[in-house]
């Protein structure tokens, strides 16, 4: 295994890190405007309330790791997605703001103005994410020169707009869950509702997803048919899916979670192993897409990233753990809240 | 307008406004960990709900914070797309570093101190106040290194010509230890302190002005005088010093800083002054070859001048001179104040010399507008480089980016961070007038 291809599967895992992280209190925002009354929406967003702000990290850390090891991926795909980075990156300052300001007067016009723009900018920022995904697989007009030569409404054709209601789907799923693991009482019964309808709307779309992949972008599963082992991959994924409900039928909330967040990581591990090694597909040059040997930065540099990454990344593992850790357990209203 | 005046206005917009917030974090973080260790001495419950309340204030500093820093990750990417590639092998994995050891730090342990109040014990609240307090120094550490890097560049070489040219990595270590990181970060770090230590100073006053919270405000003010008397004068210090290593590295910048033109002549320094950079002159205060005794030890001996350089390289003087002199004299002015606070401590007479706390009560914005000013001079005078001596500002602009694209970021910049700041405002003076909770009871048991 040579240096690209750990630093590939490195920031494949920050990014997955983030996608499970943020993917729930993203779609618990999702979800946010489906609780009714300020008692229900408090205790939505404090279930996030100390975690939402970590995840955001994983991030700016992906997109710093992304940096130093691919600048050329970095560099093409920001200036590239312009526009939609930064309507990205608004999306998510206004969620934060939302967040933080909501709490702060007791008057409902402000608070129900906050519970909309929270729900609107986490959805909007995870269909973002999903139309970078869909783009990515799709390809983008690459030159030669390395850089993108399309436009901004390029960005939005049927299958990233697909992918970007795929990937609100996932996290509305996660989120969810997370909200029945987090509550009890009335509204955990709610939220146990609300799992079982995020699943079914997030198998229509997984399954036209499918389908739309396997006729329009099928390069994402040559690996697939070359190592017919990988097939496992979306057979354990599928399984992995179908014991949700069961787990929360049988009141284990946490391992529900946990098959969530499984599920997500195997998407990234479709998504990884379907581009590889390209990590920009030029379309319709290929011959000009970005790979991670002539996107990569030197091997000086990554292995001196790799050291900083094996000495920083089982601290930050640490911490994350301590945190989730200390916070476990139901979310109480207290006066700290939000 | 041109691509390269819209991105410059662009970062200079978002980098000034994230800009208001890490110094305060770090500032106020210094601050915190200092009162929960008087907690963790004492276990004076005193001590421990003042902690509590100037965590809030930290807090919703952070959340703007943080808000803003990602724009600055992708921004790189967005409009510098051309530079992003040139240095990405070396200014990346500054950057990456930064969010490796340094975010993760702060925002996890955050959560233990706005949240976890009664979910862990004394000493586990110390160490996340003081984690915290770290993870904000490694993150002002690394983004220095990366600046500096930008300043003077070291451990690298050129791989590749024309437009494949980039920089790569020889040594890892140079890199870090550029020549003027260490200086600047020690600059920036006071900096930082100052401002965090003239926040508490002047949310002190305003409490001694209207009796409120009394026994709260002063405690917290000795506290912030200390910092901020240790602070002015390390800001004192590492300013010569950073100057130094100008005049020694980068003497087109010292030159524009100076306003010296004159290709090779004595250098003065002005105090006070104005310049006419049509006709290359500067009026005012000046103490005639002190800029010359600085550099050399000698105030005859010639200092390169503006004019000695091609004019394609020379940085615009004007908004570095007065940028650089307004600094000087604020930080001045700041020294003055905590040195008059100090006295007054003193004598026992702080915290009822009225006039003095009505100077403090605005002197917040001081530390914010010296730290925005220091920041212009550094970068305007380092243009027109992005990479001093290596590559030119206009050179690293995005290829794949049209002004009108920039142009309808800008106007959204503009208009989020207005509102950004009107909330900010907003809740942190109703932060300020409800004020630190819980303290009545303890403060008589202070007094006794």
């Amino acid at each position: 295994m040579d240096l690209n291809l750990i630093w590939f599967i490195l920031v494949g895992v920050l990014l997955a890190g983030y996608a499970i992280l943020d993917g729930f209190d993203l779609g618990v925002g999702a979800l946010h405007l489906f609780a009714k009354g300020d008692k229900e929406r408090r205790l939505m967003i404090n279930s996030i309330g100390p975690v939402w702000d970590g995840n955001e990290v994983w991030l700016v850390t992906g997109g710093g790791a992304l940096f130093a090891a691919f600048p050329d991926v970095y560099a093409t795909l920001a200036s590239g997605f312009y526009l939609a980075v930064f309507l990205l990156i608004f999306a998510l300052i206004f969620r934060a703001v939302a967040i933080e300001f909501r709490s702060k007067q007791p008057s409902s016009l402000w608070r129900q103005s906050w519970d909309v723009a929270f729900s609107l900018s986490s959805i909007l920022s995870a269909f973002l994410f999903g139309v970078v995904i869909g783009n990515l697989i799709w390809g983008i007009p690459l030159g030669a020169d390395k850089e993108f030569h399309g436009t901004f409404e390029g960005l939005f054709h049927p299958y990233a707009l697909l992918t970007g209601v795929m990937v609100v789907s996932v996290c509305m799923m996660h989120g969810a869950i997370y909200v029945v693991m987090k509550t009890e009482g009335q509204f955990h019964h709610k939220a146990r509702g609300w799992v079982k309808n995020c699943i079914i709307f997030f198998m229509i779309t997984y399954g036209i997803l499918t389908m739309a992949t396997m006729l329009y972008a099928p390069q994402m599963v040559d690996h697939l048919k070359k190592h017919p082992i990988l097939f496992l991959i979306p057979v354990v994924q599928l399984l992995v899916i179908a014991n949700i409900p069961r787990e929360i039928y049988h009141q284990r909330n946490f391992m529900a979670f946990v098959s969530s967040s499984v599920a997500i990581v195997l998407f990234m591990f479709l998504f990884g192993s379907g581009i590889f090694p390209n990590m920009v597909h030029s379309n319709p040059h290929p011959e000009y897409s970005l790979t991670i040997y002539n996107a990569s930065s030197s091997i000086k540099t990554l292995q001196t990233m790799l050291i900083i990454a094996l000495i920083g990344m089982p601290l930050v593992l640490a911490y994350t753990l301590s945190i989730y850790w200390i916070f476990r357990g139901k979310v109480k209203i207290d006066e700290h809240s939000y | 307008m041109d691509l390269l005046i819209l991105s410059r206005l662009q970062f200079a917009l978002t980098i000034m406004f994230h800009y208001i917030y890490p110094p305060l974090s770090i500032g106020l973080g210094v601050i915190i960990v200092i009162m929960e260790t008087m907690y963790l001495l004492t276990r004076n419950p005193f001590y421990h709900k003042m902690t509590r309340f100037w965590v809030k204030i930290f807090g919703l500093n952070f959340a703007i914070g943080v808000a803003t820093g990602i724009v600055m990750e992708f921004e790189f990417g967005t409009n510098w797309a051309a530079y992003s590639r040139y240095v990405g092998d070396v200014f990346g994995s500054a950057l990456a570093a930064e969010g490796i050891f340094a975010f993760f730090l702060e925002s996890g342990f955050l959560a233990i101190l706005l949240f976890g109040w009664d979910k862990v014990s004394p000493f586990m609240y110390w160490l996340s106040a003081l984690l915290v307090c770290l993870g904000a120094h490694f993150s002002s550490i690394w983004i220095v290194v990366a600046g500096s890097w930008m300043q003077t560049p070291a451990g690298f070489h050129i791989v590749g010509e024309g437009i494949t040219a980039r920089a790569e990595i020889t040594d890892f270590w140079a890199m870090v230890f550029n020549p003027s990181s260490m200086e600047r970060l020690a600059h920036v770090v006071s900096g930082c302190w100052i401002a965090g230590a003239f926040m508490v100073l002047s949310i002190s006053a305003y409490y001694l002005l209207k009796k409120k919270h009394v026994e709260f405000a002063k405690v917290s003010m000795k506290v912030a005088l200390t910092v901020a008397l240790i602070a002015t004068s390390g800001q004192l210090m590492t300013g010569r010093i950073s100057a130094d290593g100008v005049a020694k590295r980068q003497p087109t910048k010292l030159a524009a800083m100076e306003g010296h033109f004159a290709p090779n002549a004595p250098a003065d320094y002005y105090f006070l002054g104005r310049v006419d950079e049509k006709n290359h002159r500067v009026s005012g205060l000046k103490m005639k070859g002190l800029v010359s005794y600085f550099v050399h030890g000698d105030f005859n001996k010639p200092v390169q001048g503006l004019e000695a350089f091609k004019k394609e390289d020379r940085p615009p003087v004007g908004i570095v001179f007065h940028a650089y002199h307004f600094m000087v004299m604020i930080g001045l002015l700041l020294i003055f104040l905590s040195v008059t606070g100090t006295v007054l401590l003193w004598r026992g007479r702080l915290f009822d010399t009225t006039w003095f706390l009505k100077i403090l009560v605005p002197s917040v914005l001081l530390p914010q507008i010296a730290n925005q000013l220091g920041w212009m001079t550094a970068e305007v005078g380092r243009q027109p480089w992005i990479v001093y001596g290596l590559l030119r500002t206009s050179e690293g602009l995005s290829k794949a980016v049209q002004a009108s694209a920039v142009f309808t970021s800008l106007i959204m910049f503009t208009f989020i961070y207005v509102l950004l700041f009107v909330l900010f405002i907003f809740l942190l003076d109703q932060k300020i007038k409800h004020g630190p909770e819980g303290l009545e009871r303890e403060t008589q048991r202070h007094r006794a």
